[in-house]
């Protein structure tokens, strides 16, 4: 048995432990020691990366028939997937090193970071169902606490509460996804059910609800419509927890967890058309609202809800390998925008309202210069990361129909003209501000991570480094049409940005619509509002009329009103009294002697 | 010789003087001594039962016993009942049960 994996795994979980047992006073040691652990865990990633392919588990909850077992599973998903997770963590942890450097939670915030680590590392190394669920709850607990990091703002405390019941909502369906599973197959254990799966002869309903209950875990986990609300509130918290959490590594998990499982969508064409469209609605919808955003943040939130929507279409699409490639150059990008912005706006005391920023490029040189590769990044400029991890997708898209070719190409257009405008606005022109105009760089602490993320956001795509992560990807010759595509769509989508935005003081485009996340949000909070007191109507009616009325006061009534009654009786003369007792005795005794 | 009927007739004669004095007269104590002599129209019922109940040869003293025992009781409980007559007496100055009603709606 290889104790390489436990390691990784565990390494962060005891940081979290100790700083929460033992140094919680003492912030430095406190950061030290968290970023110690997830150093720990990267190189050991770097170590499994070299080893076999294996699959370990041991017991850990006997119950006669059912086992609940504990293991890893290393293959070339979970090993590129530890790459990813602890090498963006390790970065993430150094450039907070910097960032959270006045704040006065650090030791709280670092273990919160460490048990992240330990929870996220938990759902790539497992190996069957249950193991995955602990982790994937796991995960959500320590996301409410790195969301709620400054729980004195309300709207932060706000928002952990929301990103927690929301994500609630899709993994109590992927509970049930989980014990359909497990209920047909008997076994939860990945290795067993994508031998069997296909070969229980179940019927196509039930594969088909199955795989949309699994679903949907994927689909709160990653943010998908219409369980997408809470991702955007999630940036309530300090910015390496977004770029960490909400862009690189947690909302990946989705993705992950269905590429893992991907044995249980192949079989049913309907599950996968739920999936590819759920997919492509959440990327277009959040492409179009990430184009009328001001808050620099809620800009790249939405662009990852977009890019998820892109990983999990391509699932849809049957190329669970595209979507993973997706995913691993997609971390590298959007957590080097994330923190870009994170750079920015420590550099401007708080300010993320894009139409304060401005000439940042003489000032910031490092976060432009950076920023400006991880926004090609993701336009899709070739060569870089993100064309060539997209262009798998719209090749799979074209391939499969051209609907939804055509739709991944208006979100490819969007995405390159709200990533334009971003950068237009938030680094180019005149300072919008008196705060922009003082701006300066970040400390080496936060620069350079920014310049160790733009290196794979550079490189990661071309396919003499992709070949090295996804060996599977046979190295089909790339679809020249798709190419063009991908070319055109992301030239015009930019230009069109930098046209409409450059030099420009205020946004010249204004869609309520779009700025309002077409009204989702406020739907939301209406139907729950409505539900709620539809409810309690119905709660008060029952209480006041059943409750009360019927049952509590018609007892004490009833009651009383045969004492009324019977009152009468009482009439006080004591003889009377003793002839109705001498008369009863006299009816009883001839009752009993005579009438039988 | 007295037999079995001839007690039992005596003891129905009683008790219904008893039952009669209880209904009819309105001095709460006549009442009492009435409900006294129903207790013992009952006892010597008993004790006719048990003079007759013959086994082996021999009424049953069983019963006998118990009537004493019974007297004996009695006489406690006619204490207590003189007590509480005598307070009630104290409380309504009258001994006259048509004043004695207010337990009435």
């Amino acid at each position: 048995m290889n104790s390489a994996p436990w390691i990784i795994l565990f390494a962060p979980l005891f940081a979290a432990a100790a700083i929460a047992i033992a140094t919680q006073p003492f912030k430095k040691v406190s950061s030290y020691i968290s970023v110690a652990a997830v150093a720990i865990s990267f190189v050991f990633s770097l170590v499994v990366f070299g080893s076999p392919d294996q699959d370990v588990s041991v017991t850990w909850i006997d119950l006669g028939s059912f086992q609940v077992r504990f293991g890893y599973m290393l293959d070339s998903f979970s090993k590129t997937m530890l790459f990813i997770v602890t090498g963006v963590g390790l970065l993430i942890h150094v450039y907070s090193l910097g960032y959270m450097q006045e704040d006065r939670g650090r030791s709280r915030y670092f273990a919160g970071l460490s048990l992240f680590m330990f929870s996220m590392l938990g759902i790539v190394l497992a190996n069957n169902f249950i193991m995955m669920f602990i982790f994937w709850e796991l995960v959500g607990v320590s996301s409410y606490i790195l969301i709620g990091h400054w729980f004195d703002r309300p709207s932060a405390a706000d928002a952990a509460n929301k990103a927690f019941i929301v994500n609630r909502i899709g993994d109590f369906g992927f509970m049930l996804g989980i014990l359909m599973v497990w209920s047909a197959s008997g076994t939860v254990m990945f290795d067993e059910l994508s031998s069997k799966w296909t070969t229980l002869g179940l019927g196509a309903g039930y594969t088909t609800i199955a795989a949309l209950m699994i679903f949907c875990g994927a689909v709160g986990k990653s943010a998908q419509f219409p369980l997408h609300v809470w991702l955007p509130d999630a940036m309530e918290g300090p910015t390496p927890v977004s770029a960490l959490i909400h862009a690189a590594t947690m909302v990946a998990a989705g993705v992950y967890m269905l590429a893992r499982v991907f044995f249980l969508f192949a079989g049913s064409g309907t599950a996968l058309m739920v999936v590819l469209w759920i997919g492509l609605i959440t990327s277009l919808l959040a492409a179009l609202m990430a184009t009328q955003q001001d808050d620099i943040k809620r800009i790249l939130a939405y662009s990852t809800l977009s890019q998820l929507g892109l990983m999990v279409s391509a699932i849809g699409l049957g190329v669970p390998v595209a979507a993973l490639f997706h995913l691993f150059t997609h971390a590298f990008f959007k957590a080097l925008l994330f923190l870009g912005a994170g750079s920015v706006i420590h550099s401007l005391h708080n300010e993320q309202n894009i139409w304060q920023m401005g000439g940042l490029q003489k000032k910031m040189p490092i976060t432009f210069w950076t920023f400006l590769i991880g926004t090609l990044a993701l336009a899709g400029c070739p060569p870089l990361a993100g064309f060539w991890s997209k262009d798998g997708i719209v090749a799979a898209a074209f391939e499969f129909n051209a609907a939804s070719g055509l739709v991944i190409s208006v979100i490819n257009f969007f995405t390159a003209f709200y990533m334009a405008r971003l950068f237009c606005v938030a680094f180019l022109g005149a300072p919008r501000s008196e705060i922009a105009g003082h701006a300066h760089e970040s400390p080496p602490v936060m620069a350079a991570p920014l310049l160790i993320l733009a290196i794979p956001s550079l490189i990661a795509g071309l396919p003499v480094v992709s070949h090295i992560f996804f060996p599977e990807v046979e190295s089909s010759e790339p679809s020249i049409p798709a190419i063009a595509v991908s070319l055109a769509v992301f030239v015009g989508g930019t230009l069109a940005g930098f046209a409409l935005y450059r030099g420009k003081s205020s946004d010249p485009l204004d869609i309520p619509l779009f700025e309002n996340r077409f009204y989702i949000d406020q739907f939301y909070a209406s139907l729950v509002k409505w539900t709620q007191d539809a409810l309690a109507g119905i709660a008060s009616f029952v209480d006041r009329w059943v409750i009360d009325g019927g049952i509590v006061r018609g007892l004490g009534g009833t009651t009383w009103g045969f004492g009324f009654a019977l009152r009468f009786l009482q009439i006080g003369n004591l003889q009377a009294y003793a002839f109705l007792f001498g008369f009863g005795v006299v009816l009883l005794l001839y009752l009993i002697l005579f009438a039988s | 010789m007295a037999t079995l009927n001839d007690y039992l007739l005596v003891s129905g004669l009683l008790f219904t003087i008893g039952f009669a004095g209880v209904l009819l007269r309105r001095n709460i104590l006549i009442i009492f001594m009435a409900l006294e002599l129903m207790l013992n129209a009952a006892n010597l019922s008993l004790v006719g039962f048990s003079r007759f109940h013959v086994r082996a040869g021999l009424p049953d003293y069983n019963a006998q016993v118990l009537v004493f025992f019974i007297i004996t009781v009695a006489a406690a409980e006619v204490a207590v009942g003189l007590a509480v007559i005598v307070a009630l007496f104290r409380a309504k100055q009258t001994t006259h049960i048509e004043d004695l009603n207010s337990l009435k709606f």
